[in-house]
């Protein structure tokens, strides 16, 4: 499948480079295919050695590939990172107050804004945490928005990621990278620095910790050395100069968390945990997690310690409770929403259901609590048998997927294989609440790396770029 | 700091000061091997080699016989030989990566990068005369890794337990070299070592780069029990006994806590002990008896290392 309408980032209809890639553009045609065959060589092999790496499940397990860096930066002038800054903030907010919400009144349900059944049967919400109070009544203290660009060019929220959202670290390594391949091109464009974010991290989970507490000691809890993201895991840790713990480094004792040191037990008082829900704690949700620690349930509803992001935030980041979110930023900021929702058929509903079978072919279908891209169909690109089997499945559980109309995602200009050509893009800013909502100008960009591809996921072959957002 | 995070530096350090010991070891086997041999002094010389690492029954259930290729096929590149150059650069980096936002990004790219480049040799391309180059490459990124852990990492406890596991395995080490060598080298416990020897003997010193030292030291023929002496009790010899337990007992001191009182006494009480002998006592009641209590106070130093600050207590 190929689109043929979709936003060149560089160049407008006519061909023609937009002004604030002009200086980029100008740069790169002085610049030889070997250079940047050489240069594109230099930054896998410093990736390698630096070992910026995943791993990735299933077959091939316990292998770690790089994710493949891209060398033509994403450039998004400051005008339009001012209006998807506000918009995020806006949805951010709201999201956190929906969260706060649900957990205590339900007054959006109470309202009919939502169906209750809607957000009370879903997996994501967690009974154990209805009347809990947290720290400045925060819950997602982190969160990754995943934005795209389509038709002419007009931004659109595709999801939010409220549980564990990662890439942050390929965002700043990015950014070292092409400073140091490119270090003149830097000269030419004012773009927005990034590697406060580390420090911007750190006092947003200080000043999330349980109150009362002066000096809070934060760790960051990963699930090992094996997990696919353990390279952002350690590295944060490390930027942030806090300790990274596993689950069997930490224990709790009335009601205090505290982790095991070569001097003795050390108190926790906030974890940011990169790990679900589901592996916390061995005796309050999966017995079989090996991941977790006992009694830390109880200690975090006792108030003695934060968890980042809070037990049950994925209530507000699943699939079926995307439709709300504009809903949620007039009900609780009486706002009208800055950045705009993808139309979306929720396949529950049966009018929306029978739409979708009859468009399978043009539409994008996704799983409601999937992630990284794995049990979606992607309509267009399907062969005719992938559909039929995608329908027999649909039909059976409706209740599980939604489906998208294919958007024609915008596309950057991308070194592939084949030299320059445009490649198609999302954008992962990451949004940080806790005294204030705050974040970092950009986010990752992720681009599908194979012609006429629409899964800029790390999982299903996609690739990163440095994100530029230029200084007014 | 977290005692799994010291765990890991501990055994990142102790993994590759252990694959720079085989390969020293391996390394002197190949040079003697260049040199006239009887066939059975030659197997001997080999099969030695196993027996310094405790590795002889796991290499006869692999091997039907002792050869020059069989050995450095084990104990390079076997992957059931928990202790062949390849695992031990493979745990040194698992280790590493495990704890890697403790360690500065040089030592951890250093070690990450050793193990990426082992992964490209072959058996082949050790077996003419690739083997020689080989082991030097390991002696120098072991060199280099503990360069860049001294020149890059803060002088908390990190490094100290990095240190620790350093020691410990190079006294460990160098005691099984000894004991091994000196007892191929003097079987029935004669002192005399006649010039056929000389070969021998020297080859043991290169092993742990005391060749030149000797010299310097001594200024004499060399005799097995001046051998014995620097690698046993002369401080400032950088891999003898001596030597390591002083850093173990000045590094285990930087780090005591409410529980480790004893075992820091015994690391004191075997320091001491290493620097007031007396080699003449020790080859009088025999140096093999020395060396096996020695290398037991010594894994008993590491258990005791591990039970006070390694191992999680719950």
């Amino acid at each position: 499948m190929t689109i043929k309408q979709f936003y060149n980032e560089m160049t407008d209809e006519a061909g023609r480079v937009r002004p604030h890639y002009a200086a980029y553009a100008s740069w790169l045609s002085e610049m030889p295919e070997e250079r940047l065959v050489q240069k594109r060589a230099e930054a896998d092999a410093l990736f390698h050695r630096h070992g910026i790496t995943f791993a990735v499940y299933g077959e091939n397990a316990g292998i770690e590939r790089l994710i493949p860096f891209d060398i033509i930066p994403r450039i998004i002038p400051a005008d339009e990172w001012q209006t998807l800054a506000a918009g995020l903030r806006q949805r951010v907010k709201a999201l956190n107050l929906f969260i706060r919400d649900i957990y205590h009144e339900q007054d959006i349900l109470r309202a009919g804004h939502i169906p209750a059944e809607q957000v009370l049967n879903n997996a994501q919400y967690r009974k154990v945490m209805q009347g809990v109070d947290v720290a400045r009544d925060l819950y997602a203290h982190i969160a990754g928005v995943d934005i795209v660009r389509a038709g002419k060019g007009e931004y659109y929220v595709l999801e939010d990621n409220l549980r564990v959202p990662s890439g942050v670290s390929y965002m700043l390594e990015n950014r070292k990278m092409m400073m140091r391949l490119f270090p003149r091109v830097f000269s030419r464009y004012r773009v927005a620095p990034v590697d406060r974010y580390p420090d911007m991290l750190l006092n947003t989970l200080r000043s999330v910790a349980p109150t009362g507490v002066v000096d809070p000691t934060v760790v960051v809890m990963t699930p090992g050395a094996y997990n696919s993201a353990y390279f952002e895991h350690a590295f944060l840790a490390q930027q942030m100069g806090v300790e990274l713990v596993e689950g069997q480094d930490m224990f709790v004792q009335d009601e205090q968390v505290f982790m095991r040191t070569t001097r003795g037990p050390q108190r926790v008082d906030v974890i940011y945990r990169r790990i679900d829900d589901d592996f916390l704690d061995p005796t309050a949700f999966r017995k079989d997690s090996v991941l977790g620690v006992p009694g830390l349930l109880q200690a975090y509803r006792a108030g003695r310690v934060t968890l980042s992001n809070a037990i049950g935030s994925g209530v507000a980041d699943d699939k079926s409770i995307y439709p709300y979110v504009p809903e949620m930023i007039r009900f609780y900021l009486g706002e009208e929403p800055i950045l705009h929702n993808v139309p979306t058929y929720m396949c529950r509903k049966p009018d929306d259901l029978s739409y979708v079978l009859d468009h399978l072919a043009e539409l994008v279908v996704k799983e409601v609590h999937g992630a990284g891209g794995y049990g979606m169909l992607v309509g267009p690109a399907a062969s005719k048998a992938e559909v039929e089997a995608f329908r027999a499945i649909l039909v059976a559980h409706p209740e599980r997927y939604i489906a998208q109309p294919t958007l024609a995602l915008s596309a950057c200009p991308t070194f592939v294989d084949a030299g320059i050509a445009p490649r198609h893009i999302d954008l992962r800013p990451f949004v940080l609440s806790g005294e204030e909502v705050q974040l970092i100008p950009g986010g990752l960009t992720r681009v599908a790396l194979r012609e006429g591809s629409l899964v800029v996921n790390s999982s299903q072959g996609g690739g990163t770029k440095d994100t530029w957002v230029l200084e007014a | 700091m977290l005692s799994r995070t010291a765990d890991h530096l501990y055994w990142m350090a102790r993994y590759m000061e252990r694959a720079e010991n085989i390969a020293r070891i391996l390394d002197v086997n190949l040079r003697m091997s260049m040199m006239p041999q009887s066939a059975v002094q030659e197997e001997q010389a080999w099969g030695a080699t196993l027996r310094i690492m405790g590795l002889e029954g796991a290499f006869h259930q692999r091997y039907a016989e002792i050869s020059p290729e069989a050995v450095l096929e084990f104990m390079v590149f076997n992957s059931e030989n928990p202790s062949s150059v390849r695992n031990c650069l493979r745990a040194a980096r698992e280790n590493a990566h495990a704890v890697r936002g403790t360690l500065t990004s040089e030592l951890w790219e250093t070690t990450n990068g050793t193990w990426l480049k082992m992964r490209d040799f072959t058996p082949e391309m050790l077996a003419d005369a690739g083997a020689g180059e080989f082991f030097e490459w390991v002696k120098y990124r072991s060199h280099l890794s503990r360069g860049v852990t001294i020149g890059t990492m803060l002088q908390d406890e990190s490094l100290r337990f990095i240190r620790l596991g350093t020691f410990l395995e190079r006294a460990d080490n160098t005691a099984r070299i000894l004991d091994v060598k000196y007892q191929l080298l003097l079987p029935a416990g004669e002192v005399e070592g006649g010039a056929a020897d000389y070969y021998q003997w020297s080859a043991l010193l290169r092993s742990v780069s005391a060749f030149e030292v000797y010299r310097k030291v001594y200024r004499d023929l060399i005799t097995p029990a001046r051998v014995a002496e620097l690698l046993l009790l002369r401080v400032d010899m950088p891999r003898s006994i001596a030597r390591c337990m002083k850093e173990v007992y000045a590094n285990l001191r930087e780090v005591v806590n409410d529980q480790s009182a004893e075992t820091e006494r015994r690391a004191g009480e075997l320091e001491a002990q290493l620097r007031f002998g007396r080699i003449d006592d020790i080859v009088r009641d025999g140096l093999h008896n020395y060396v096996v209590r020695l290398l037991g106070r010594v894994q008993d130093l590491g258990d005791r290392i591990a039970d006070d600050f390694l191992v999680p207590v719950s």
